[in-house]
């Protein structure tokens, strides 16, 4: 293992501005809206463009695909942000199609890592995008009744356009959504659905025939028939409601196909529909082993959105928050991935009490151990009260530093874990750029993309810290990288405490409702899992018009099949802990 | 039968045997295996499932009552612990799991969305509650709950358990038990069981 050099990032890059208006003339077009900023692509050229900024240009990181529906003006749009590896501000391009039909180049050829973004843009806005090699629903089931992101579309428990709801306030009148359902459930059905004559078909029919697209690969030509193995979604090594299908021959993968959306729980549709300070409660539950860095996120969204920067205090408390997260999401991980390996339950409980320690600080800090709520535009909810920071203190200078060093003698010499974990499941750094892979998974394998220091967000540039890579890209490199990140964590939060000044933690009054001014907003932060970043498209109103978020587990995933591919069956799982996914965040 | 009455069963003890002899009732042995070996399913859905590995770990120690052994299997478990949101596509699957659990089977609710919803309850792809399609034995609030509240569930159930009779109980009954219909996934999620209220719908419409 190294660790790259602390500033990586040239200063020409950060300043360099790109004009691809005049690279493509009449092809791209500024996007000149109010509020919005990046380039409008026609979508004849769009493969054209996206060749030439990966290949001319160098922004070889496909972060973000999502499509966003605007109603009144009649059309769809896909907002694709990309970055460069080595380090600074990305770019943002957009195609404009219209609503009836919307169709789409794929960008699979070119960043094979929009696979999985694309289906569910397709999955949950209908748009079509042509070209693409596995366009299936993703997150919900072949055969559901629209696609419920586009505006017009109505859920069964439907009520109004915004919250709060007209009915709730002011006056409080509290109903039960399914006294007005014709079904007293949440279900609808399509007018002409008859439940008897309606011949079913088997949603899984299409998963199947697409887990056949493999290359028949057979050295002494005889044909051999593969067996399709199903794992998960109950399953105690998938880490949650996971499932992935593999074609096997003998003991060999020759295709995997993850499926997911059993945890589909509708964050974006809700959140559309709240109001901004709503949606803070319910980013907790997306990464629920992470929740303090996806507030992080979206608060540093909603504050680029309105133009604030939290007071000075408050930005200390956000990385210390954030840092203590993030070693409570590797104990988590590490933990998990060792339990995957064999080493049943030792390790996890070990780090399980650390992570029960970090926990008691947010409970004495935000309130509540996982589903924190903790930060709000312009600043934080509480301060940490005076005994919540000894405990930081006494973790960050004493307990952490010498627990870490223990786990490290106990587990990284461990002869399972070597013999498992090194030379399986490589990801090429070439690879891992392609298939949009972020976080430890991407730094395992060996390039030193951390946005903390490739972007700058909030007062990171102020701490000396590390990047740790890995060499080899192998479930071992990973694993390194997230013990060696949990050190330059406490490390961060040493120089942190250090820091912190007195003051006030929150800028202005805080506000319940407020409206943010029109344009859109993308703001990431380097999430234990990798890159998290939330896109908001604001209107003017109370709630956001849309509102994504760009989930580091969900995309790690695309480089799941190509991982697993050539490997035994059982490795799979080793893997897939080494990726290090929760389902919150994985589905929505 | 009352504590006062299982202490004083009215038999006389041979005073040679005293304190080699306890008398007490088949139930209450019965339910003393039971309560303490609930073997919960190891599964988890969503949130709720870490505070539930947690309530496993060193700190709070769920083996205190006898439920640490966790199962992978639904053939070897008598707990389904529904920890997190229950979704349309999952709810098929999670009807199957009670299915092939053997009798007796509990279900606890963890949680809110297990047991109502809870916050995403307005979303599309939500079922409102577990309780619409398995009898639910014991819900615990809480978003998620604490592994003091997980613990308290558990022992609610204990005590539920405690309560039951062989000679009332349903799975010593002659007729069989009869599964729950498992949900489809149509146009929406389709309940085998409301399939004439649907119906039925359609025709006041038409």
């Amino acid at each position: 293992m190294t660790t790259a050099a602390p500033h990586n990032v040239p200063e020409t890059v950060q300043a360099e501005t790109l004009d691809l208006a005049a690279r493509f003339p009449g092809l791209v077009t500024p996007d000149e809206r109010a509020g919005y900023s990046g380039w409008i692509v026609t979508a004849d050229h769009l493969v054209q463009v996206a060749l030439a900024l990966r290949d001319e240009f160098g922004y070889d990181l496909l972060s973000s695909v999502t499509g966003v529906d605007y109603l009144p003006e009649g059309k769809m749009e896909v907002v694709y942000h990309a970055f460069k590896t080595t380090g600074g501000p990305g770019i943002c391009f957009k195609v404009q199609t219209g609503r009836d039909n919307p169709e789409v180049p794929s960008l699979v050829s070119v960043y094979p890592g929009a696979e999985l973004q694309e289906r569910e843009a397709w999955d949950l806005l209908g748009i079509k995008f042509t070209g693409h090699p596995d366009l299936r629903r993703i997150l919900m089931w072949e055969g559901f009744y629209g696609h419920p992101l586009r505006k017009d579309w109505q859920e069964p428990y439907y009520e109004d356009e915004a919250k709060p709801f007209k009915s709730r306030s002011p006056e409080g009148h509290v109903y039960r959504f399914e006294d007005r359902n014709p079904f007293g459930d949440n279900v609808r059905y399509p007018e002409d659905f008859d439940p008897e004559k309606w011949i079913p078909e088997n949603p899984e029919d299409l998963l199947y025939q697409s887990l056949k697209t493999y290359r028949a690969e057979s050295p002494d030509s005889i044909e051999t028939e593969h067996i399709v193995v199903n794992m998960g979604p109950q399953h105690p090594s998938t880490h949650g409601v996971f499932r992935f299908v593999v074609a096997l021959d003998g003991e060999k993968i020759v295709n995997l196909k993850p499926v997911m959306g059993y945890l589909h729980r509708n964050h974006e549709k809700i959140g559309e529909r709240n109001t901004y300070l709503m949606n803070m409660p319910y980013t907790d539950r997306l990464d629920y082993l992470s929740p303090m860095s996806n507030n992080f996120a979206y608060a540093l969204t909603v504050e680029k959105l309105m133009g604030i920067t939290p007071p000075e205090r408050a930005e200390y408390i956000r990385v210390i928050m954030a840092e203590l997260t993030r070693i409570a999401n590797h104990c988590m991980c590490i933990g998990s991935l060792l339990n995957d390996l064999g080493a049943f339950f030792t390790p996890m409980i070990y780090l399980l009490e650390e992570r029960d320690l970090i926990l008691d600080i947010f409970e004495a800090t935000a309130g509540a151990r996982m589903m924190v709520n903790y930060f709000r535009f312009g600043g934080v909810a509480r301060d940490i009260p005076e005994d919540a920071l000894e405990k930081i203190k006494g973790l960050a200078f004493e307990r952490l530093p010498r627990i870490l060093d223990e786990m490290d003698r106990l587990m990284s010499e461990n002869e399972i874990l070597r013999a498992r974990g090194i030379g399986q499941g490589i990801l090429t750094a070439e690879d891992a750029v392609r298939y949009s892979a972020t976080g430890p998974l991407l730094r395992g394998s060996g390039i030193p993309y951390d946005i903390r220091r490739a972007d700058p967000y909030s007062i990171y540039d102020r701490f000396e810290f590390d990047i740790p890579v890995g060499k080899n890209g192998d479930i071992y490199d990973r694993y390194i990288v997230r013990l060696e990140e949990m050190r330059q964590s406490v490390r961060i939060i040493q120089q942190a405490l250090k820091q912190m000044p007195e003051g006030p933690i929150v800028v202005g009054k805080p506000q319940y409702q407020f409206r943010p001014p029109v344009g859109e907003s993308y703001g990431r932060v380097e999430g234990p899992k990798g890159e998290l970043g939330f896109y908001i498209v604001s209107n003017g109103k109370p709630n956001p018009w849309r509102y994504h978020v760009r989930a580091p587990s969900f995309i790690n995933l695309t480089a799941f099949g190509p991982m697993c591919i050539g490997q035994k069956v059982a490795d799979t799982v080793a893997i897939l802990g080494s990726i290090d996914i929760v389902l919150g965040e994985v589905d929505r | 039968m009352s504590d006062n009455e299982l202490n004083s069963p009215g038999y006389d003890i041979p005073p040679e045997l005293q304190g080699q002899v306890a008398i007490t009732t088949l139930d209450r042995l019965y339910n003393w295996g039971r309560r303490s070996s609930v073997w919960p399913l190891m599964f988890g859905l969503a949130c709720c499932a870490i505070e539930m590995i947690v309530s496993q770990a060193s700190r709070y120690d769920l083996s205190r009552f006898g439920m640490e052994v966790m199962r992978p299997s639904p053939r070897q478990s008598d707990l389904l612990l529904i920890s997190g949101t229950v979704t349309k596509k999952m709810v098929p699957l999670l009807v199957r799991l009670y299915n092939q659990m053997p009798e007796p089977k509990y279900v606890v609710a963890m949680g809110a969305c297990a047991s109502g919803g809870g916050p995403f309850k307005e979303g599309y792809n939500v079922v409102s509650g577990i309780d619409r399609y398995l009898p639910v034995d014991v819900y615990i609030p809480g978003c998620p709950p604490t592994p003091q509240a997980l613990i308290n569930g558990l022992i609610r159930l204990q005590e539920k358990i405690d309560k039951q009779s062989i000679k009332q109980v349903p799975w010593y009954r002659k007729e069989p038990i009869e599964a729950i219909p498992i949900p489809i996934l149509g146009p929406d999620l389709i309940d085998p069981r409301k399939i004439p209220q649907i119906k039925n719908r359609k025709a006041q419409e038409g």
